[in-house]
């Protein structure tokens, strides 16, 4: 019973017998040492430094974004650049009209949340509700594939495959156009819209599934009327990212939807968009000051405002959802 | 409720709940269905890509330089400027976002400068790529005059996903349960030696994830690039980082102009030439199968670390 006080007993008279440690008392051993303090207190700092370096970048954007615009609208008034209705910024009758590439950007993004927001959502109910939880490991995974495609090459997808496709159906079809380019996005953010709904459905507890199920509902009618409508916000928030994603594209159509700013709202027009206009002019070589290099600086603004407003909300949304449970 | 009556009644349930029960298997399949259009989407692209470009997948096409006679053209200076900017990318990214978000997950104080930089993290991730694009050209090209260079382009795209690799290192370290710490400090370890010797070689597979994931993308990225001005005829190589001659290594390439696999692709799809378009479709193969490569290496690794660690 008293051996390990005896062995403890035996220790402490050992300790304090040995020279060296004799020497100092336990509470200078225990003192902080200036060297590893020193030490630990620089890579703290370093560790912080990289971490306020994120906030360098975005404040790089909106240093970029902001000088360059006020130069542009130094030129060119706001109310002509909100309520012009041409864009030709490159020609000598120059009119800069941001609802023009304002109307492709939104004609775009509306075909492609046409084909995400049904088929996403139909993917995340049977993942979360529908399918085994070994099937729904599977699948996720292979579909989040989609979306690691580079944008280029779904932009020579859109052109050369799909479009010949829709062309079958409807000759007409120009071979520049916003309709196959929207499609090939939305299948592009697909991955997007289901995998956070499907997280957003799976965070509702289970003790409502089960509530429903004794009421003697089926696997559908549960799905619709008790778990959707819970997990609304976060569904929510996955469309609204899906929509962040979208207004930002730029290869696909860049690639496949033309470049001429037409003010359109027929999908099968070809029309250019905010992005693909930014990737016309930096293709082309403008000199660095001159208006029209300022015009993508204005227009990425725009893009930035757009999208930043999207994320806020979505990030704000997706908060919600999580903290109401 | 009350108890059903009539034998109508009870035929009428019958059948409401068969109908109901339809319903089921009907969205079952047409789940299935939407999945199986998602995949198939992968599937066609990557047949479509390389029935496409099967005339052009020959040794030639890895050796040789872009030509204007597209049977001749190949891919050689592209693959090799892709290799070059995932290098700068890389080894930008990786410290700057693993330190950030060791500290974020490990050091921060409850400050409001954590908040506005985790903020911040989530907003840069939502950011679109092209405006990283414009981020360089006014900062990286006109203002610190680092040219439309491979370093411009390489830390262009380190920015791009410096969001992805803290996320993922967040991600990873949360993970590692408080005992782990608490068992090293009561071992006297300051917190810098948790760190070192415990937090981070238990978050690496999770860490590595991340920065496949990350560089994955980076390796497609297009409008960025093509911001900065990197659009051109690029037929020669960079000068190669080893060298002969003490101290063998040599970093003229940084600064050398490039083009890179998505950009080559780019510049082929917009020729109207079909023979071009070869080209680029067996390019896009290449490079989409180089992306799911990473991507399926990614998930493997995810895989197999929930599989054995258990904490």
């Amino acid at each position: 019973m008293c051996a390990p006080e005896f062995s403890i007993k035996n220790m402490n008279s050992s300790l304090s017998n040995s020279p060296v440690l004799a020497a100092r008392p336990v509470s200078d051993r225990l003192a902080k040492r200036l060297s590893r303090h020193i030490g630990e207190r620089l890579i703290e700092a370093v560790l912080f430094a990289a971490a306020a370096a994120s906030v360098f970048i975005t404040l790089g954007i909106v240093y970029v974004l902001v000088s360059e615009s006020i130069e542009f609208f130094k030129q060119i008034s706001i109310v002509d650049f909100l309520t012009d209705t041409q864009w030709t910024p490159l020609f000598d009758d120059a009119h800069y009209g941001i609802m023009v590439l304002l109307s492709g950007t939104a004609v775009s993004s509306l075909v492609a949340l046409g084909v995400a927001i049904p088929l996403g959502t139909t993917i995340a109910i049977y993942l979360s509700e529908f399918a085994s939880p070994r099937n729904r490991e599977i699948a996720k995974p292979i579909l989040e594939l989609l979306s690691s495609i580079p944008t280029v090459v779904f932009g020579y997808f859109a052109l050369l495959f799909v479009t010949p496709l829709l062309q079958h159906l409807m000759p007409e079809l120009p071979g520049f156009n916003l309709l196959s380019a929207g499609l090939v996005m939305g299948i592009m953010i697909t991955p997007i819209v289901s995998s956070l709904s499907e997280d957003a459905m799976r965070a509702v507890p289970m003790a409502m599934r089960e509530g429903s199920y004794a009421m003697g509902a089926t696997r559908l009618q549960t799905a619709l009327r008790v778990i959707f409508p819970a997990a609304i916000s976060g569904i929510g928030a996955a469309y609204i990212l899906g929509v962040a994603r979208a207004v930002g594209e730029t290869m696909i159509l860049a690639v496949a939807a033309g470049m001429q700013p037409n003010l359109v709202w027929d999908p099968r027009e070809p029309a250019a968009t905010i992005t693909s206009f930014i990737v016309q002019v930096a293709l082309g070589d403008l000199p660095h000051g001159s208006t029209g290099y300022l015009t993508i600086f204005a227009a990425g603004l725009t893009l930035m405002l757009f999208t930043l407003v999207f994320n806020i909300f979505g990030f704000w949304l997706q908060r919600r959802y999580r903290e109401r449970y | 409720m009350r108890p059903l009556k009539t034998s109508a009644e009870v035929i009428s349930l019958r059948a409401n709940i068969t109908q109901r029960k339809r319903w089921d298997v009907i969205f079952g399949l047409l789940g299935i269905l939407a999945l199986a259009l998602g995949l198939m989407t992968i599937a066609t692209l990557l047949i479509d890509m390389l029935i496409d470009g099967w005339v052009r997948f020959h040794p030639d096409f890895l050796s040789n330089f872009p030509s204007r006679h597209a049977g001749k053209a190949g891919i050689l200076s592209a693959w090799v400027g892709s290799g070059l900017v995932m290098l700068v990318t890389a080894v930008v990214a990786v410290p700057l976002g693993v330190a950030a978000g060791v500290w974020l997950e490990e050091y921060a104080p409850k400050h409001w400068i954590t908040d506005v930089i985790e903020i911040n993290v989530n907003n840069l991730a939502g950011v679109p790529s092209i405006i990283y694009g414009l981020l360089a050209l006014g900062l990286f090209v006109y203002t610190f005059h680092l040219g439309q260079s491979v370093r411009t382009a390489g830390l262009t795209l380190a920015l791009l996903i410096l969001p992805m690799v803290i996320v993922a290192t967040r991600e990873a370290i949360r993970t590692i349960p408080q005992i782990i710490r608490e068992g090293a400090y009561a071992l006297g370890a300051t917190q810098w030696q948790a760190v070192k010797h415990h937090i981070l070689p238990y978050s690496t597979p999770g860490i590595l994830t991340g920065i496949i994931i990350g560089m994955s993308r980076a390796i497609g990225e297009t409008a960025p690039i093509i911001t900065i001005g990197a659009l051109t005829f690029i037929a020669f190589l960079p000068p190669p980082p080893l060298t002969d001659v003490a101290p063998y290594l040599n970093f003229e390439w940084l600064s050398a102009p490039f083009t890179v696999m998505p950009i080559q692709i780019f510049s082929w799809t917009s020729r109207p030439e079909a023979a071009f378009q070869h080209n680029a479709a067996a390019a896009s193969a290449l490079l989409v199968l180089m992306t799911l490569t990473m991507n399926g290496l990614a998930i493997w690794l995810r895989y197999r670390l929930r599989k054995n660690l258990k904490w």
